[in-house]
């Protein structure tokens, strides 16, 4: 760790061992046994239950990627029939989207971290946040019945008339634990709103807002806005399965475009619920790991709204050939160009925080550099994606798998890995090995990029998705994108063991190990179940370095102007506790 | 023992969470929370109804004779009922805020059972509906409708989602009584007060929500072209 | 013979008109993707290298000018580039969902898991589509059970083929060769066997293709033949005749007047395919639907599901 601290090692040692000298009472050791996880109501356990869960279903849809793979490193459709392979993609789709991507970082990250941001002891209905674990969980269960008794065979996109009318597989009951699930989400969300509008500690104005927020703002208005009409989408598909007739029925004149619509109205904004988390993990790291304010503050936290608000406007862009009108065509694809202006913003400014900076190249910056990476690579193909002329030939083909997996892959889930390792100190109170933390994000970079970048060539080459044999001139590319993914899978294990062996033998965390000026490091870790001790007045940015007013390394705060007007008083320290003499006192 | 039960949820009074500073942040933190699951709701409800615009645009002639079979003076009775309903929910909130807390007590009672009265009349109307075989699948019978039987299929669709629609907010008005009538004793022994009256608010603003999506579904289901 | 890309990271054949322009759209997007993710990478290592902690450089704050100036640059750059990329796609993008005037009218029916196509000339063919190289080809497509999608990558096109209504995609083949063609839609279990071949050829071999494979009668006649001697058409005196056109053209009209949107429609879609395949989508005023849909039906079990346009006794082709 040593290496990693800021100049101001030695007043941060001190702080930490003055809070280190009574045996601290934290949010994990306050209370002992198995009821009282699953009865809390502490946000940060409830983080965890939902860490715990989201997990063993990120291990499940894990395996059937790993059947997939396999499966195609031929092009003949000899490991698995083609009704079995037909559910593996189905379920890898459902489980990897609705119970592990969306969930992933509100659920986890979100609900530890946006209270201590706010200053706030708790989100604002605990009880609803426990109970949208355990609705999550009974949908994830009705997921997992209908995995053991065979799965789903329609694709996660629920298709009609083929979702209605011609399965045969457990389409209702997935559907219905899909629509559970979904509830969950919504609670998450209007706990997030309610908490981040009106549970914020004095002084903590709307100017002052870690990104991190504002980000899961943003997400949050999406959720509660998108999800509930996928949810009444899949009960009527639901409905018509049980009542053999319904509003998608052709027989009745039921239109398989109209299902087509108000699921994309949900299923396009829901890319922006799992990737816009990722985006505030990563200004928060960058700013930590640069020391520095995030460049243009104010212009990335719009830019998170703008993504929000612009995100329900294009789902007709998953339609171009699904016989809607070239006039509605040629409108979505125009607003789908806009999505890239405040995404490419975002990029900049990250670029542009590193500038000048003060770089220490830990393990989450690695995983957030990952991120900008692949997010633009994946952004700049969804620019192609939109493109009609391109989309009408690359629809439905590998390059469209390819785009989503680098927004989805590349972006969520490194946006995850980057904050799990950049809040673990604070989660657990322990560090992981640096070594291997390291390696295995070099590991998921590499063999993310073997696995996906020869799908882009597959899809332009005109390999449809969902094939289960494919022609044998293009066996070459799968087989590298097979052997990329055995990488990729195990760039996830390395973490998998040491972050389980880090909770038990790492080295002790002090409360504020990466030196940053974030609200959340304020607190001891692991912080105490009441966040803080008192409640905390904010009197500055979320980004107040003094590295950037012009003082070269020094900690001792000068007020000074910052890159973002409103963040004006003066930067603390890191390492400063409530009370203590940074910007962050205890009433 | 009863007594003992009976007096500790008499003198049970709801106080502050502990994750709040003050009253007022619980009673504002619970408003907004209901405003947003509201915003939810629309969006819920809003899927149903977008289908609905497309398929009346798409099959209107068949929508405006299936609209004509549905019964206009029950729902114009029970339109009355419901906003009747909304007004002593607006009355029980009242009394809260203004500590009449027996008025308030009534006032949900009431409410309870106007909304009683409105699922009554509406289940009346199902049944009446099953009667006439005017319910979507197998039985489906509309010789009445003036239509060619080739186009019963668009008649059906309207049916499916009248059925859809009036179930779902039968579905929310279930959710609101009990609500309301968990709400009634509890307000008689006073655990409401001026001071923390978020519940009965929230629970008053959705019961408002379910009212107006009635106003909503009565002219698109009820009075297609009725006027010609 | 070759059916795809050649080699390991070829572009599929460029064999329609449009496919160059598809190609060079892409090769667009294509080099300033690679510049701006070369761009970003550089930056990042750059910065990361020459700001790591520890190495420390003098500190000069930016002024907030430039960083507002900044902000405009990177904002107002891809906005630009967008509507670049968007106009010309948006080109392309008109002249696929466009078929010119004229094209030759092919009629393709879906269904799990096989393509059924009607040449104009007549043959009809099940995974296969010869065409010969040069004219324009449209496509009008329906489906019997789910969505499927027409997919031939050699061309760069693509729609989806639906139940209950007719989509249309059209190409210029412009080189002999075989083939890929792919149901691009998920269609259920056979779904990546739902596959088949295009066959461009040259004109006189397509001649010599059609006379020799498909030497049936013309789909107009064999359907009018089909209709005098359905049982209620037998008896009327216009059949005695062999006048199948005059019987259809009085319906016809009787249609056209009788709903209103009939008008519209009549010149969208080939009505008579619809009233067999959907009889109870539009029905003369007067008159009730007693036709059960013919949807579901197997391909040889009635003379009608394989193409509307067999039986359209009329045999008025449209766009000619």
């Amino acid at each position: 760790m040593s290496r990693a601290r800021p100049r101001a090692k030695d007043r941060v040692d001190d702080h930490r061992a003055r809070r280190e000298l009574p045996p601290a009472i934290h949010y994990l050791n306050a209370e002992y046994g198995i009821w009282s996880w699953l009865f809390t109501r502490d946000h940060k356990r409830i983080a965890l239950l939902y860490l715990f869960s989201i997990t063993c279903f990120f291990a499940l849809g894990g395996l059937f990627a790993v059947a997939i793979r396999l499966e195609l490193a031929t092009p003949a459709g000899d490991l698995v029939s083609s009704d079995v392979y037909n559910r593996l993609f189905t379920m890898h789709g459902i489980v990897m989207i609705f119970f592990f991507l969306i969930p992933s970082i509100p659920a986890t990250l979100g609900n530890f971290l946006i209270p201590m941001m706010v200053g706030a002891r708790d989100l604002a209905f605990p009880k609803l946040n426990l109970l949208s674990w355990y609705l999550f969980n009974i949908g994830g269960l009705l997921m997992l019945w209908t995995v053991l008794h065979g799965g789903v065979d329609t694709g996660w996109t629920f298709y009609t008339p083929f979702s209605t009318r011609y399965a045969t597989t457990y389409v209702t009951e997935a559907a219905l634990g899909i629509f559970i699930s979904g509830f969950s989400s919504i609670l998450t969300g209007l706990n997030f709103i309610v908490t981040i509008h009106r549970m914020r500690a004095p002084g903590l104005t709307w100017g002052r807002l870690p990104l991190f927020v504002w980000s899961h703002y943003a997400t949050s208005l999406v959720i509660v806005l998108g999800t509930p009409v996928v949810a009444i989408t899949l009960l009527l598909v639901a409905a018509e399965r049980v009542f053999r007739i319904g509003i998608f029925d052709p027989a009745i004149g039921g239109d398989p475009v109209l299902f087509q619509h108000m699921f994309w109205f949900y299923s396009h904004p829901a890319v922006y619920i799992m990737v816009l988390p990722s985006m505030g993990v990563v200004s928060e790291i960058v700013a930590t790991f640069a020391h520095k304010p995030v460049f243009g503050y104010r212009v990335v936290a719009v830019a998170s709204l703008a993504i929000a608000l612009l995100g329900f406007l294009v789902w007709g862009h998953h339609m171009f050939v699904s016989g809607q009108s070239a006039l509605a065509a040629l409108a979505f694809s125009l607003l789908s160009m806009m999505v890239a202006v405040p995404s490419a913003i975002k990029v900049f400014n990250w670029t542009a925080t590193l500038y000048r900076g003060s770089i220490a190249w830990d393990t989450p910056l690695l995983y957030a550099m990952g991120f900008i990476g692949l997010f633009t690579m994946g952004g700049l193909t969804g620019v192609m994606v939109a493109t009609l002329g391109i989309d009408i030939h690359v629809h439905d083909t590998y390059f469209v798998v390819a785009h989503f997996h680098y927004i989805m892959v590349g972006g969520a889930l490194m946006g995850f890995l980057g904050g799990l390792h950049y809040w673990w100190p604070k989660i657990t109170g322990r560090l992981y090995p640096r070594f291997w933390s390291r390696l295995s994000a070099l590991i998921v970079f590499v063999g993310f990029n073997i696995t996906f970048l020869p799908q882009f060539v597959l899809g332009y080459q005109g390999m449809p998705r969902r094939y289960h044999a494919y022609p044998a001139e293009m066996q070459v590319l799968n087989v590298m994108s097979s052997a990329g993914a055995t990488i990729l899978g195990l760039g996830y294990v390395i973490p998998l063991i040491y972050l389980l062996w880090s909770m038990r033998y790492g080295e002790r965390a002090s409360d504020n190990p990466w030196g940053s000026a974030g609200f959340e490091w304020a607190t001891s870790s692991p912080p105490p179940t009441e966040n803080f001790h008192e409640t905390p007045v904010i009197d500055r940015g979320p980004y107040g370095y003094p590295h950037s007013e012009g003082v070269p390394g020094g900690l001792d705060a000068l007020p000074g102007e910052q890159e973002s007007g409103s963040l004006g008083l003066g930067g603390a320290p890191p390492g400063f506790g409530p009370g203590g003499a940074g910007g962050v006192s205890g009433v | 023992m009863i007594a003992g039960w009976w007096r500790a949820f008499r003198d049970y009074r709801p106080g502050l969470a502990h994750q709040f500073e003050s009253a007022e942040q619980q009673r504002e933190a619970a408003s907004l929370g209901m405003w947003v699951f509201l915003a939810t709701e629309v969006l819920f409800f809003g899927g149903l109804l977008a289908a609905y615009t497309v398929y009346r645009i798409l099959y209107f002639d068949a929508f405006k004779a299936a609209s004509h079979e549905l019964d206009v003076a029950i729902g114009a009775v029970n339109t009355g009922v419901l906003l009747t309903s909304s007004l002593t929910m607006a009355c029980a909130v009242w009394g809260t805020q203004t500590g009449r807390r027996r008025a308030a007590g009534l006032f949900l009672l009431a409410t309870f059972v106007l909304g009683a009265v409105f699922l009554g009349l509406k289940f009346y109307e199902y049944w009446h509906k099953a009667e006439q075989h005017l319910v979507p699948g197998h039985g489906f019978h509309a010789a009445q409708l003036g239509l060619p039987e080739g186009r019963w299929g668009e008649a059906q669709m309207f049916f499916c989602l009248y059925f859809g629609l009036t179930g779902l907010h039968a579905l929310h008005m279930l959710a609101g009584m009990a609500f309301v009538l968990g709400a009634v004793l509890p307000s008689f022994v006073g655990w409401f007060r001026p001071r923390n009256h978020g519940f009965i608010e929230g629970l008053g603003l959705y019961w408002h929500f379910v009212d107006i999506v009635w106003v909503f579904l009565f002219p698109l289901l009820y009075l297609v072209s009725r006027h010609e | 013979m070759s059916a795809g890309p050649t080699g390991v990271l070829s572009p599929p054949p460029e064999a329609s008109d449009i496919a160059p322009r598809v190609d060079s759209l892409f090769g667009f997007t294509l080099v300033y993707s690679v510049f701006f993710t070369l761009l970003i990478a550089g930056l990042l290592f750059a910065f990361g290298l020459k700001y790591r902690r520890g190495r420390q450089t003098g500190e000069v704050a930016r002024s907030r000018r430039a960083s507002a100036w900044l902000e405009i640059v990177w904002s107002v750059v891809p906005l630009g580039i967008m509507l670049i990329t968007y106009g010309w796609g948006a080109r392309v993008y008109l002249d696929m969902a466009r078929p010119p005037a004229g094209a030759d009218e092919y009629f393709v029916v879906a269904r799990q898991w096989m393509w059924k196509v009607q040449h104009p000339e007549g043959p009809r063919e099940i995974n296969e589509l010869h065409v010969p190289v040069g004219r324009a080809i449209k496509l009008t497509m329906t489906s019997e059970d789910v969505i499927h999608s027409f997919y031939v990558p050699a061309f760069r096109m693509k729609m989806d083929v639906l139940p209950n209504r007719t989509t249309t995609e059209w190409f210029r083949a412009k080189k002999p060769g075989v083939y890929h063609l792919f149901c691009a839609e998920y269609c259920g279990t056979n779904h990546s066997a739902m596959i088949g071949r295009v066959v461009v050829m040259e004109p006189l071999d397509y001649e010599r293709w059609l006379s020799g494979g498909g030497a049936e009668q013309k789909p107009v006649d064999r359907g009018e033949a089909a209709f005098l001697l359905q049982p209620w058409v037998r008896d009327m005196p216009q059949a005695r005749h062999g006048r199948a056109r005059a019987i259809l053209t009085g319906l016809f009209r009787a249609g056209r007047c009788s709903s209103r949107r009939a008008g519209r429609w009549w010149r969208t879609t080939p009505m008579c395919g619809e009233s067999i395949l959907l009889p109870a989508a539009k029905v003369v005023k007067g008159y009730s639907a007693i036709m059960p849909p013919t949807r579901g039906a197997s391909p040889g079990r009635t003379c009608c599901s394989s193409s509307p346009r067999e039986v359209d006794g009329t045999g008025r082709r449209e766009g000619r």
